[in-house]
């Protein structure tokens, strides 16, 4: 049961708060009006806009994912009154304020390159060829300043212009392809598609590759693990439960690199 | 006094060359420059139409980081970055109105009015460093080496913006001579190169092309010495249809003035990337057998 549900609100109506991300107001709790495509809503203030939108009879087939901040599905620009200035945000991380105007751009038109990682060749003229509209940036930074993540677009974007595509690969890292930098660029650049193939070839190609993993990998393939994996996916629960309170633990603080396990033939 | 170094992209990718030899001669000379931290492309060239301001704003954003820097200047080796930043400063001193505009537009930044110099790093050795000083640091002085300098457009044109006074420039000259060689003048070592006019034009940049490296080596050169990555491909990387077309009558070596500098303090060859210049330039370097040197040459 939620707080608004308890609150008592027939003794102090005007004290009344709506609390956290939740649409179901307390009586008396104060709402703002916010915009959506020109027309105005009152919401409850303390709503994020996928809420407030949600709250306000909206419903999202699409323009929503992950509602966590990380999908890029809700990219949203906004203006605040008498404030010259866009601004951007995801709908499910950004809290409404009063006499905000909202428009969703859950997609934006960016043509993606075809290639084949595998027969790619890892340098910046390959990038440049796939995407020869790099070069039509003018430095004008409309894309950092619409990136909801603060991802530092033009600065990836020089590098890349520069051939360096390990530093293009990690400031770009942030990045959840919303789109938001592509609607805002006067190039007409795709740059979260470049960018995610700068981390690809940086991945694939540059970034040193850990030994161990490859061979923790070889040796999952030749089955190493098969007959362990099999015997525990037919126990019971209550085998399961036993075998899980009787595993070998490392003890609390134990100082790096003292403990081993007696068994070590899965090591 | 803190001078930033301002790199361009090509500098970074099709002409090593360039930036390799002169960061280990600015190392060698015991110069303090440190690479601005965060820049974008010049702009690659400078707008000229009066109400295409957007086109400055990436030259203005570097001078802007420079600042930030705290930099009283801003070096750069490519001809045509020092022609777009300098111009774009210009602008920022001169223009009231531009500035405001182009300041408003870019209201993430501090505002900018031409707090910093572009210096190019031919004045950076001469007046800064200085020849007597140079030329004390000199180990393999370029004996026998016959240069002509090729200045192009960008360091010298428009005159407000010309590394030296409007006239007969001598920089260059003055530059190679400290390192020893024997400077040969030619008439067409202010022709421009063909720019981009190679894409849109090629058979007008082919033919002043031709000029300017017949011009060279019908005076008494054995190559040309630039200082721009553009100049460097119109002048070296298409000398390959230049001669498949009967319009030029023998390879010509060319040399970024970085390379020479870097061979002639006694670096070597391996930091002049000679893999990047035409095979021709570095087997005449090692035909003049300078001492210490002739081997690494062609590493």
């Amino acid at each position: 049961m939620s707080d608004a549900q308890t609150a008592p609100a027939k003794s102090t109506p005007a004290q009344q708060v709506a609390t956290g991300d939740r649409a179901i107001l307390p009586e008396g709790a104060k709402t703002i009006p916010i915009y959506v495509m020109g027309k105005k809503y009152e919401v409850p203030e303390t709503l994020t806009i996928m809420k407030a939108m949600e709250f306000a009879g909206f419903k999202f087939l699409r323009g929503c994912g992950c509602r966590g901040g990380i999908c890029g599905a809700c990219p949203t620009v906004y203006r605040k009154e008498g404030d010259y200035k866009l601004h951007f945000g995801l709908a499910c991380q950004t809290v409404v304020e009063p006499n905000m105007y909202l428009a969703q751009i859950p997609f934006y038109p960016a043509n993606r390159a075809g290639y084949s990682l595998d027969e790619i060749e890892p340098t910046a003229e390959a990038i440049f060829a796939l995407y020869p509209e790099l070069f039509r940036c003018v430095a004008c930074n409309n894309c950092t300043k619409a990136c909801p993540m603060g991802v530092q677009v033009l600065d990836y974007i020089s590098a890349l212009k520069q051939g360096d595509i390990a530093k293009a690969a990690k400031l770009s890292f942030d990045c959840i392809q919303c789109g938001l930098c592509a609607s805002r660029c006067m190039g007409e650049l795709p740059q979260y598609h470049i960018a995610q193939l700068a981390r690809r070839i940086y991945g694939k190609y540059i970034q040193p590759h850990a030994d161990h993993l490859a061979k923790r990998v070889a040796e999952i393939e030749s089955g190493k693990y098969d007959e362990i994996l099999g015997k525990l996916t037919e126990m019971s629960k209550d085998e399961l439960a036993k075998l899980y309170k009787e595993r070998e633990r490392e003890p609390d603080l134990a100082p790096l690199g003292t403990w081993m396990p007696q068994d070590t033939q899965y090591l | 006094m803190k001078i930033s170094y301002y790199p361009g992209c090509t500098l970074k990718t099709k002409a090593k060359n360039l930036e390799d030899a002169a960061l280990a001669s600015m190392a060698a000379l015991e110069v303090d420059f440190e690479e601005l931290p965060r820049w974008n492309c010049c702009g690659a060239v400078h707008s000229l139409a009066d109400d295409d301001l957007i086109h400055h704003v990436a030259p203005v954003r570097d001078l802007i980081r420079a600042m930030e820097r705290g930099s009283d200047k801003v070096v750069t080796l490519c001809s045509m970055c020092y022609n777009t930043l300098a111009r774009a400063n210009l602008l920022m001193r001169d223009d009231e109105v531009k500035r405001k505009t182009i300041n408003d537009f870019m209201d993430e930044e501090k505002d900018y009015h031409g707090e910093v110099e572009v210096v190019h790093f031919l004045n950076f050795l001469r007046d800064e460093v200085g020849w007597d000083k140079l030329r004390s640091k000199i180990k393999v002085p370029l004996e026998g080496l016959k240069l002509a300098p090729y200045y192009g457009c960008t360091l010298l044109r428009p005159k407000n913006v010309s590394i030296e006074p409007p006239g007969h420039p001598k920089i260059f000259r003055e530059f190679l001579e400290v390192l020893g060689a024997r400077v040969i003048d030619f008439a067409a070592s202010t022709l421009c190169c063909g720019s981009y006019q190679i894409l849109a034009n090629p058979e007008a940049a082919e033919t002043v092309a031709a000029t300017i490296l017949e011009g060279g080596i019908n005076s008494g050169a054995e190559a040309l010495v630039l200082s721009c990555p553009l100049c460097e491909f119109n002048l070296s990387k298409k000398q390959g249809d230049l001669l498949q077309k009967n319009m030029l009558s023998q390879e010509v070596p060319t040399y970024y003035f970085t390379q020479l500098l870097a061979i002639a303090l006694g670096l070597g060859g391996e930091v002049c990337r000679f893999d990047l210049n035409d095979k021709i330039s570095a087997e005449l370097l090692k035909s003049k057998s300078l001492p210490s040197c002739d081997q690494a040459i062609l590493t």
